[in-house]
């Protein structure tokens, strides 16, 4: 059985030492429309910590009875039945929110950090031990689109979680938005100036 | 025919997979060094998405969505939630049915695209073409239009980026920005210009 110490290395490890976006390349596909709001993003973030953990535990649990050739498809199989569950959960009790995010619900299918934890994690290691690492990667994407999302929603709009921050001109207040926050490339701007603030901090990530 | 056209302008340049949903990101982030790699996964992509957003089409409208089966005698059956799974299904299948086929008829094909045929499966433009049509509500011939355009804006975003990449190798970037970090700096650059095409109305 796994000893304290390794489980919070799984669980933690992701987060900032081994983070899917920034330094596996994973999972960035359907994590960067869904950053102009906080509350979008935290709900797309629980969505794929939830649905990365439990097919990795799923998969880990048959891992021994799949044929590799077929592999894929069945994997493909267990993570589109967790989405859907997922998606009507969503559509049911957040409907809002659901319809906010439209189609990147859906893409969590084909996110790689689900595929990718699968395939390198939980096809040779325990059921217990896949879940926790789906949750350590679900956490690191979470934890990188909250930041994203944070400053996206604080400056672009002047508001966290839905809650004024900064009064707008428009509304009375001294903050002109930055607009260009809103709009799709700057979520790339600020993931690539997070890269270099994590790297300038662990100079052994930086690729030569 | 205008309608039709002003889709597939649409579907390249103002509602670019790559750029403005960010789909596909992580082959595009992955991938693209070299021009003439990024150009033939570019061309894959195209024909799986021209074929699979139509072929999608069929399977929602003829199985799934709510009434459709009313030809089987079950008028009052809603399948629409178990979209998603059938979806990945017909696109994984379409992929292995196409890898089949190039190999046997076209080999020079199979050979250049090769190792990329099975990633598009997980390739998130190809699954993000087929959920817009569904969103969107597109008939059988918008959405063949609505893919194939989508594909090309993709090939041709990934192909520019490539091109870039190949020119910043001789550059001197600060050592925690090389790699990933300017990659993602660059893509965002490249989304703003292509922003520009929003302007245009059809």
């Amino acid at each position: 059985m796994a000893s304290a110490k390794e489980i919070k290395s799984l669980v933690f490890g992701p987060v900032f030492a081994n983070n899917p976006i920034a330094l596996q390349v994973l999972g960035i596909c359907s994590a960067l429309a869904v950053t102009t709001k906080l509350d979008k993003a935290l709900v797309m973030g629980i969505a794929l910590t939830l649905v990365t953990a439990f097919s990795s535990m799923f998969i880990s649990m048959i891992r021994n009875h799949i044929p590799s050739s077929v592999r894929i498809i069945v994997q493909m199989t267990i993570i589109a039945s967790l989405v859907i569950v997922v998606d009507q959960v969503l559509k049911a009790f957040a409907y809002n929110v659901a319809k906010e995010l439209s189609v990147f619900v859906g893409l969590i299918i084909t996110n790689c950090i689900v595929m990718g934890r699968a395939e390198a994690y939980a096809m040779k290691s325990p059921p217990l031990m896949s879940f926790l690492d789906g949750i350590g990667n679900g956490l690191g994407y979470t934890v990188l689109l909250l930041i994203v999302a944070f400053i996206r929603e604080l400056f672009g709009s002047g508001t966290v979680f839905g809650v004024e921050i900064l009064p707008l001109i428009s509304a009375g207040g001294w903050y002109q938005p930055m607009g260009l926050l809103l709009m799709p490339p700057s979520a790339f701007f600020i993931i690539g100036l997070f890269i270099w603030v994590l790297r300038t901090f662990r100079p052994e990530q930086v690729e030569k | 025919m205008e309608h039709y056209l002003s889709l597939f302008v649409r579907a390249v340049f103002i509602d670019n997979l790559a750029l403005s949903f960010f789909l596909g990101m992580c082959t595009f982030i992955a991938i693209s060094k070299q021009v003439k790699t990024a150009f033939s996964l570019g061309i894959a992509v195209t024909v799986v998405l021209g074929l699979s957003v139509p072929l999608n089409n069929i399977v929602f409208k003829q199985f799934l969505a709510p009434g459709a089966l009313d030809w089987a005698g079950f008028p009052d059956t809603d399948l629409s939630f178990l979209g998603f799974i059938a979806y990945i299904g017909v696109i994984a299948g379409l992929v292995q049915v196409l890898e089949m086929f190039l190999d046997k008829y076209v080999p020079s094909l199979y050979n250049a695209l090769g190792i990329f045929l099975p990633l598009i499966t997980v390739n998130c433009a190809i699954f993000g073409g087929v959920a817009f049509m569904v969103e969107r509500d597109y008939n059988l011939a918008e959405s063949a239009v609505f893919g194939l355009g989508g594909g090309l804006g993709w090939t041709l975003a990934i192909t520019l980026m490539a091109a870039v990449s190949e020119k910043l190798k001789y550059a001197d970037i600060p050592a925690g920005l090389r790699g990933l970090g300017s990659r993602f700096i660059m893509v965002g650059l490249m989304g703003l210009g292509f922003m520009s095409f929003s302007g245009v109305s059809l």
